[in-house]
Formats: C-alpha cells, sequence, structure tokens
C-alpha cells in the first residue's frame, strides 16, 4: 500500500456526508412530527378562545393570550357530551368484556381440547377473517332492526363482540404453552375449567392485556356500526356524538366549543396510549392489523 | 502486511444508568508479523472482538494509532483499509446467491479500482476454486450447509484480495465434527494465499491447533503473546496457564519453607532461593508420573480408561478442585490402600505468586 | 357424541354462535338480498329474481362517482404513503437519538378518534365568510389565492381527502416498517461497509430486499384498507357525501342501507358485492406482483 491516502480529505469527505444526511434525516422527521402534532395543538388551542374573539379572527392567530375554560363548560351543558361519554364507556366496557369471553372459551377449545370437526370448524373461521366488514352490515342492520333492537345497547354491542383476529392471536398464544403443564395438571385431577382460569388465563395475561387495549381503541373510535343503528341521540357514541355536534350541536357554528368536545373525547385514548404505549406498538406489531 | 496496534484504548461508556463503562481494548500494544495467522484468544467479554473491530475500521480507537506496514489507517474508514472480514453469523446476503454474494464487494469498486464484467467473473471464479465451492455458486445461502455457508463467506471476504483477512469466531457456528474440518480448511487457505490473518475465538483448542501466534486476552489487556507451544509451557501468569490446556490445569495453594516447596506434608520441590510463604503452584495433568516412591502423596476417587490414555482422578488437602492426572494406559498405579503416589515432572510444575498471580520463574 | 367431544363444543358454543348469527349468516345472505328485486323494507317482500339490482347501481351516478372518488383516493394515497412511511422509517432507524419521542409522536393518529380530528381537518382547510382558514393564510404567505378546500372545487377537496387519508394511515405503516427495519441483522450492514458499499446500493440491494415481504404486506393492507375507505371523508365533508361528491363506495353501500336516500338493502348488497370483487381481484393482483418481487 503506498502512503498516498489523503486522510484530511476522506475525514473531511465522510463528515460532510454525514452532516447532509443527518441534516435531511431531521428536516424530514421534524417536519413530520409538526405535521402530526399541529391538529392537536390547533384543537386545544382553539378550545380555549372564547367564542367572540375566535370568530373576530379573520387571520388565525397562533396562541391566545386570554383563555377560557368557557367552552368545556359549553360543551357539557349545551349537548349532551357526558352522555355520549357514558354511552361509550358502556359500549367499549360490555363489548369488551363480552368477547373475552367468548374468544377465551373459544381459542381454549382450538388450542387445547381435542373434539371432531375442530380442524373444519377452524378452517372456516380462518377463511371468514378475510370478510370484509362491509359484507355483513348490511344483514346485521336488517337484522337488528327487524328484531327491534334499533336504538338499544344490544343493538350496538352484539354485533361488535365477534373478533376472529383475537381469537386467532390468543388460540396461537395458547398454543405456545407447554403441553406438558396441561399433562401435569390432568394428573392433578384438575377440570378443564379450572386448567383455563387457574394457569392458561395468567400466563397469558400479557396478551389478554394487549388484546384489551387493541379493543378499546376499536370500541372507542368505532362509527359506521353505531351510525346505523342509532338515530336516538340518547344513544350515541363519541363518533357520532361529536358528528351530530357538528352538524346540528349548539345552535350555531361554535367552533371553540366543539373544539372543546373534541378534546375531551380524545383525551382518554392518548392517556391509554402514553401508558401502555409500549403494549400497543407491541400488538400493533404482532398483529399487524390497522385501526 | 503485518498489523501494528500502538497503546490502542477502545472505552464504551455503560449501557444502563449507574453502569461502570467497560474498556475492551486497554493500551494493546503488539505486531503481526506479515503472513502469519494469529488467534486472538480469550474468554467472552475480554476484548478480543471488539479489537478485531478496531483492526477492521468498524470501531474508532480513542487513543493509539494502528499501522498496516508502514501506513498509519487509525483514521480510515474500514471500507478503505483493504481488508476482508468474516463475520460470525456469515452476513450472508440471504436474497442473493453465493455468486451474488461474491460478486458484490466488486460491484462496489469505483473509479480506478472498476472491474469489467469479466474481470470480475474470473476472480470470483478463482476464489470459488480456492475455498472449493465452484458447484455451489447458483444456490442461495439457505441452501447451505453451515461449512458451505462459512466458505462462501470466506470467498466473499478475500475476492477483493484484501492485504489482511479477519475473521470473528469463525467455527462457533458449526458442529463439533465441522469444526476440526473447518479449521484445517482455514489453515490450508491460509497458507496457500499467504495473506495475514486474524482470526477470534475463545476455543483455546482451536487457537492453539492452526495459529502461527495466539494473543491471549483478558478484560481489554493482554496477558501473553508467543507461538502456541511456546505460551502453553511457559505461561506468564496463572490466567494463561488455567485457559490454557484441556483437562486444565491443576491448581494447589503451596507454602515455601526450608528452601522447598510443600503441597500439605509432601515437599515437592526443592527452591533454596525462595522467599518462605504462600505459593500457588500449578501441575498440569500430563506432569504426574505414577511412582511409589513419588513425593506428591493423593487419595485415589476412580480412574478413567480412555484408551490411549488414563486419568486419574484423586485428592490433595491442598487443591480445592478434584486432581486429574494423565497417565499412559501402560503404565501401572500402585497404590497403598487408597493413597496414590506421583513424582512431578519439573518443566510441567508452575510456580505463581500467591497476591499477584505472576509466574515465578526458578 | 361423546362427552369430550361435547365438551369440546361447548367451549365453542358463544363463539359459534356470534358467528354464525353475525358473520355467517349475513355473509349468505347478501347475495341473497344482491338478487331480489324490488325489495321492500317494511313488508320484507321482493318482486323478482335477477340482476336489475346490479344494473341499477352500474348506472346510479352516484355510485359512478363513488367508484371514481374510491379509485383516484386509493390510487394515489396507498403508493404515496408507503414510500413516505419508508422514507420517514427509514429516517427513525438511523437515528437513535430521539427515536422513541418521535415514535410516540408519530403513532398519535392512530389512537385518535377519526371524526374528532377530521373536524379540526376540516377548520384547518375550511374557508368561510369569518375567515379563510389557518391553511388558506398560509398559502397567502406564499402569494397563492385562497381555495376553499372543503366546499370547493373537486380536487381541492380530493387533495384533503388524500392528505387526511395518509395523515391516518401513516403511523401503522411506519411502525411495522420501523420494526421490520429493526429486525435485519446489523452484520449484513457491517459487511456491506467493510466491502464499501454505498449507501444507496446498501438501500437497493440489502435493505430493500430483506424487507420486502412487510413492504408488499403493507401495499396489500394498503389497498384493501383505502378501497373502504368512508369515515375520513364523512369527518371531513360531513354525512352528505354525494352532496359533496365526496362519497366512496363504501359510503355509497351506507347511504343505500340508511340515511337521508337509504332503506334500499338490495342495492347497497349489491354494491357491497361489486367492493367485494373489486377488493378481491386487486388484491390477487398485488399477491402475484409481490410474489415476483419479494425474495422469500
Amino acid at each position: 500500500m503506498q502512503n498516498s491516502y489523503d486522510f484530511r480529505r476522506i475525514e473531511k469527505r465522510v463528515k460532510v456526508n454525514s452532516f447532509i444526511w443527518n441534516f435531511f434525516r431531521y428536516l424530514l422527521l421534524g417536519v413530520w412530527a409538526l405535521i402530526v402534532l399541529f391538529p392537536f395543538y390547533w384543537m386545544v388551542l382553539s378550545s380555549l378562545k372564547d367564542y367572540g374573539a375566535y370568530n373576530a379572527e379573520y387571520t388565525p392567530k397562533f396562541f391566545t393570550l386570554h383563555p377560557t375554560y368557557r367552552n368545556y363548560v359549553n360543551a357539557f351543558s349545551e349537548v349532551p357530551l357526558a352522555k355520549y361519554l357514558l354511552n361509550t364507556c358502556i359500549f367499549t366496557v360490555v363489548t369488551t368484556i363480552l368477547m373475552l369471553l367468548v374468544i377465551i372459551l373459544a381459542a381454549y377449545a382450538f388450542a387445547r381440547l381435542n373434539f371432531p370437526g375442530k380442524n373444519l370448524a377452524f378452517a372456516l373461521l380462518l377463511s371468514l377473517m378475510m370478510i370484509p366488514n362491509e359484507l355483513v352490515v348490511i344483514t346485521n342492520f336488517v337484522t337488528v332492526t327487524s328484531l327491534g333492537m334499533r336504538n338499544t345497547f344490544a343493538g350496538l354491542i352484539l354485533p361488535s363482540v365477534t373478533s376472529i383476529f383475537y381469537l386467532y392471536l390468543l388460540k396461537e398464544h395458547f398454543q405456545q404453552i407447554p403441553e406438558e403443564l396441561y399433562y401435569a395438571s390432568k394428573v392433578d385431577g384438575t377440570g378443564d375449567f379450572k386448567y383455563l382460569w387457574k394457569v392458561m388465563l395468567p400466563i397469558s395475561k400479557p396478551i389478554l392485556i394487549t388484546i384489551v387495549i387493541l379493543k378499546v381503541i376499536e370500541c372507542w373510535n368505532s362509527y359506521v356500526w353505531p351510525r346505523l343503528i342509532t338515530d336516538d341521540d340518547n344513544y350515541f357514541l363519541v363518533s357520532n356524538g361529536i358528528q351530530y355536534i357538528r352538524e346540528n350541536g349548539f345552535g350555531r357554528e361554535n367552533i371553540p366549543a366543539m373544539m372543546a368536545s373534541v378534546v375531551v373525547i380524545s383525551v382518554p385514548l392518548i392517556i391509554v396510549f402514553f401508558v401502555f404505549r409500549k403494549k400497543i406498538f407491541e400488538g400493533v406489531i404482532r398483529g399487524g392489523i390497522k385501526g | 502486511m503485518k498489523v501494528v496496534l500502538q497503546n490502542l484504548t477502545k472505552t464504551f461508556p455503560g449501557r444502563l444508568r449507574g453502569e461502570a463503562p467497560t474498556t475492551p481494548a486497554n493500551h494493546l500494544n503488539f505486531t503481526i508479523p506479515d503472513g502469519k495467522l494469529v488467534g486472538l484468544l480469550g474468554p467472552s467479554g475480554c476484548g478480543k472482538s471488539t479489537t478485531l473491530n478496531l483492526i477492521s475500521g468498524l470501531l474508532k480507537p480513542d487513543s493509539g494509532r494502528i499501522f498496516f506496514g508502514e501506513d498509519d489507517v487509525t483514521d480510515l474508514p474500514a471500507e478503505r483499509r483493504g481488508i476482508g472480514l468474516v463475520f460470525q453469523n456469515y452476513a450472508l446476503y440471504p436474497h442473493l446467491t453465493v455468486l451474488q454474494n461474491i460478486l458484490f464487494p466488486l460491484e462496489n469498486l469505483k473509479g480506478k479500482d472498476k472491474m469489467s464484467k469479466e474481470a470480475m467473473l474470473r476472480r470470483t471464479d478463482e476464489v470459488a476454486r480456492l475455498v472449493q465451492i465452484e458447484t455451489l455458486m447458483a444456490r442461495r445461502p439457505a441452501q447451505l450447509s453451515g461449512g458451505q455457508q462459512q466458505r462462501v463467506a470466506i470467498a466473499r471476504a478475500l475476492v477483493k484480495m484484501p492485504k489482511i483477512l479477519l475473521l470473528d469466531e469463525p467455527l462457533s457456528n458449526l458442529d463439533a465434527r465441522l469444526r476440526l474440518q473447518t479449521r484445517e480448511e482455514l489453515r490450508r487457505i491460509q497458507t496457500e494465499t499467504g495473506i495475514t490473518t486474524i482470526f477470534v475465538t475463545h476455543d483455546q483448542d482451536e487457537a492453539m491447533s492452526i495459529s502461527d501466534e495466539i494473543i491471549l486476552m483478558k478484560t481489554g489487556v493482554i496477558q501473553q503473546i508467543g507461538a502456541p507451544q511456546t505460551v502453553y509451557d511457559d505461561p506468564e501468569n496463572l490466567f494463561v496457564a488455567k485457559f490454557l490446556g484441556t483437562p486444565p490445569i491443576n491448581v494447589f495453594d503451596g507454602e515455601v519453607k526450608d528452601g522447598g516447596v510443600y503441597l500439605g506434608d509432601d515437599r515437592i520441590l526443592e527452591a533454596p532461593e525462595l522467599k518462605c510463604g504462600r505459593i500457588i503452584v500449578g501441575i498440569r495433568p500430563e506432569g504426574f508420573v505414577p511412582d511409589e516412591n513419588g513425593c506428591l502423596r493423593c487419595t485415589l476417587e476412580r480412574i478413567e480408561v480412555m484408551g490411549r490414555d488414563r486419568s486419574v482422578l484423586c485428592r490433595n488437602g491442598a487443591c480445592a478442585n478434584r486432581i486429574r492426572a494423565i497417565v499412559p494406559a501402560t503404565k501401572d498405579v500402585k497404590m497403598a490402600g487408597d493413597t496414590v503416589r506421583f513424582s512431578l515432572m519439573p518443566d510441567k510444575v508452575l510456580l505463581f505468586d500467591a497476591q499477584t498471580e505472576e509466574r515465578i520463574r526458578v | 357424541m361423546n362427552r369430550k367431544s361435547f365438551k369440546g363444543w361447548l367451549y365453542l358454543l358463544p363463539a359459534l354462535v356470534f358467528i354464525v348469527v353475525f358473520l355467517l349468516y349475513p355473509l349468505v345472505d347478501v347475495f341473497v338480498y344482491s338478487f331480489e328485486e324490488g325489495y321492500n323494507f317494511a313488508s320484507q317482500s321482493y318482486s323478482g329474481i335477477g340482476f336489475f339490482n346490479y344494473s341499477y347501481i352500474l348506472h346510479d351516478p352516484y355510485f359512478l362517482q363513488a367508484v371514481k372518488n374510491t379509485f383516484i383516493l386509493v390510487l394515489i394515497t396507498v403508493p404515496l404513503s408507503t414510500t413516505f412511511a419508508l422514507l420517514i422509517a427509514l429516517a427513525l432507524s438511523s437515528a437513535p437519538r430521539l427515536k422513541s419521542l418521535f415514535q410516540t409522536v408519530y403513532f398519535l393518529p392512530y389512537i385518535t378518534n377519526t371524526l374528532a380530528v377530521g373536524l379540526v381537518f376540516m377548520i384547518l382547510f375550511k374557508k368561510t365568510a369569518y375567515t379563510d382558514g389557518l391553511i388558506n393564510l398560509m398559502l397567502a404567505w406564499f402569494k397563492a389565492g385562497s381555495v376553499d378546500f372543503i366546499d370547493g372545487p373537486y380536487w381541492a377537496k380530493m387533495f384533503v381527502l388524500c392528505f387526511y387519508t395518509i395523515w391516518i394511515v401513516l403511523p401503522f405503516k411506519v411502525l411495522i416498517l420501523t420494526s421490520a427495519l429493526a429486525s435485519v441483522n446489523e452484520t449484513y450492514y457491517s459487511a456491506a461497509r467493510v466491502d464499501g458499499t454505498s449507501r444507496t446500493r446498501i438501500f437497493t440491494r440489502i435493505t430493500l430486499p430483506m424487507i420486502s415481504p412487510t413492504v408488499s404486506y403493507l401495499v396489500i393492507t394498503g389497498f384493501i384498507g383505502a378501497f373502504k375507505a368512508y369515515s375520513d371523508a364523512v369527518a371531513l365533508f360531513g354525512t352528505n357525501l354525494n352532496a359533496a361528491q365526496m362519497n366512496t363506495i363504501v359510503g355509497y353501500i351506507y347511504d343505500m342501507l340508511y340515511g337521508d336516500s337509504g332503506g334500499f338493502p338490495s342495492f347497497a348488497s349489491a354494491a357491497a358485492i361489486l367492493l367485494f370483487f373489486i377488493v378481491l381481484t386487486i388484491t390477487l393482483i398485488n399477491l402475484m406482483v409481490s410474489r415476483k418481487h419479494t425474495y422469500y
């Protein structure tokens, strides 16, 4: 090797290269972060602006010096936002619990029990996973309507319980629990149900938590089915509520109050997200599902 | 091309808060002569892989210099150093065929180094023949055995005609039988090409069997450098003595008094020039000779027959562990009760300072 | 049936009931509906069997508008969002500093309510008598004329819809791609570095092939998801999408079912089945293409 390397030049070029690279990288990351965050900033900002002041701004201002909580009061007093929140909570909690019961039992049957027709049933189930919701919503709508379950919690909840995807996820997880545990407990005389309850579920707690969180997010944000099945705003969920507020609420175009409502219905999930960030990432990556 | 390391130091900050920084390379100084096969040996975490990465240029040292021949390459990025590197897991690109994998480094060449397609193919053909994978060129790495993948990885490293070949734990992903085969293969390839080769291993057998020289490291500090046999016969300290040799050396707590070395009540060595006090005595398993009048008395536990040799397992109050002595199968082991007596081969008995564990030569 | 197999089916029973009633039966029924001509919701009777429902919706300008909108939306958002997500994931995965902060921020749209945040977008883009809206203010900085993105020209509305859709779908794609990139073994990059591989070559010859299964997965699910666009449009333009010329196929289905023009489950079924076959065809094409271009 000749002593022909110009170290200074090589080093400098490497440095310049990585500087340019880094500059564009952080520019991209920063700009997108701004685009993501800005709507959130704007909704909080607008919700703090006084109604009069907001409407007087022909050129929107990027900050306010006179924040007011009035809009939040309006959001709860002039429209039944509290009712929507309560409905959504009931819907979310009941749907999630029912789903858990259903899928835990089924996943256990698929993972641990042996019975004729099991494989056929599972294959059928998997093929149903591909079926888009739009295809089944129509008949469900007709069914629920003809059963007189429009504007009831039953009508809202029952069709939302089934989730083949989570059932599949849980079954896969159950199968990874060593069979020896099952046989050991059989030898000890433990019944199936007790084994499921005392052994399988505690071991599967992480995946169950993940499933619950994902289902809660799904329920909290669900819009289409509730929209079809409710037209009485006593049964509106937050999504429908916010759409209703937008089109009919507050009697006039009261954007600060709308924004206050938007903040109120967004905050619970944002809190859930910050608390369970890792779990949510993990679940979404594992499941590869879209919200 | 010879490789010289001068005062090379690299420190990593602790990964967790409050964790102390580690120094996997601490003022390393050594020279690897041109055309030699050198084993960088040590227990895991001793800094051998870091040292290799410093030589390759994947890591930058905090201080110290690296020379290839007469050239200071410390500030050169890896791709400008003219090295070939074989990774522990081979890092073969799974979506490319063997041929494409080997071509890959050549296709990177730019400017005046750029090669014509024919020249590249000729070159890949040469190295493929050298490592004997000519018939596998159209396959994907997943279709190869571990040993074949290893060869492909070596071919990919050699195709650029590097001045120095670096291998990180080249044999650790192979099963025992392949390992023996491959290490001889490695020796052959190195001899044929004459490239200065440095490989990292934690397996002393591996290093001893094929290296021209071994460099033994512990926690970022070089313990000893030398030809394998020399290092084995003449270790600098207790760590080196314990690290080399299977079965390992037997270590005793001895005492120097009355101009001799005692293990318990047995006077095993005359050493008039030693100071009185505690001393560590290491005896290689092959240094024991069964002898009715031997100087060392042990309590026999059992004898394992291993064909050519026998292992005599016994205990002695001065040794915390069970003693293993290797004696030829033809040699009778005479006993009085369950006591067995050995005389010792003087050059297999090594003395170490009880505090510093440094070798004491008499 | 012996006791053991009885027990298995017993555990399955709740799931089966739900699946049969709300998934399997509707699936069959939707095909039946789609062929029942002149179905009357109130009396649940129909006048004949045939393809009239299909022919009706295929001649319905609202449906054609919805198909056109959906296709434009799909063709714009899927390639753009996938490419953009890949860029962001690449920038993220080589930026150890602040990585988790950026990841957290980027994920926010995933968990927020589409309808609620859509309202914010509407306000940002809308032009009213009182104000031109923030986006128009920004356009004015660049001396561009103001446009009403919500009630204005078609392409302005389409732009907002695409923008909002990308904003919504990006978190999912970025997360999946970031995790795919992280799972590529570091030594491949070290090996490439030692061999002096340029950045672009590392990307095209190593990174992209290694994550190609994930990319093709994202493209396929991206197509499926984009064809089902609906809530984003409602969030921006309100429930009367036909009037806004911004309806999507799914929106058309729901409008046929219920709403101002609703009460026609047969038409809705026909539209749903057409959508299903469109999506199926596109997915199969995608699968064939991706089989050619992925390496595993």
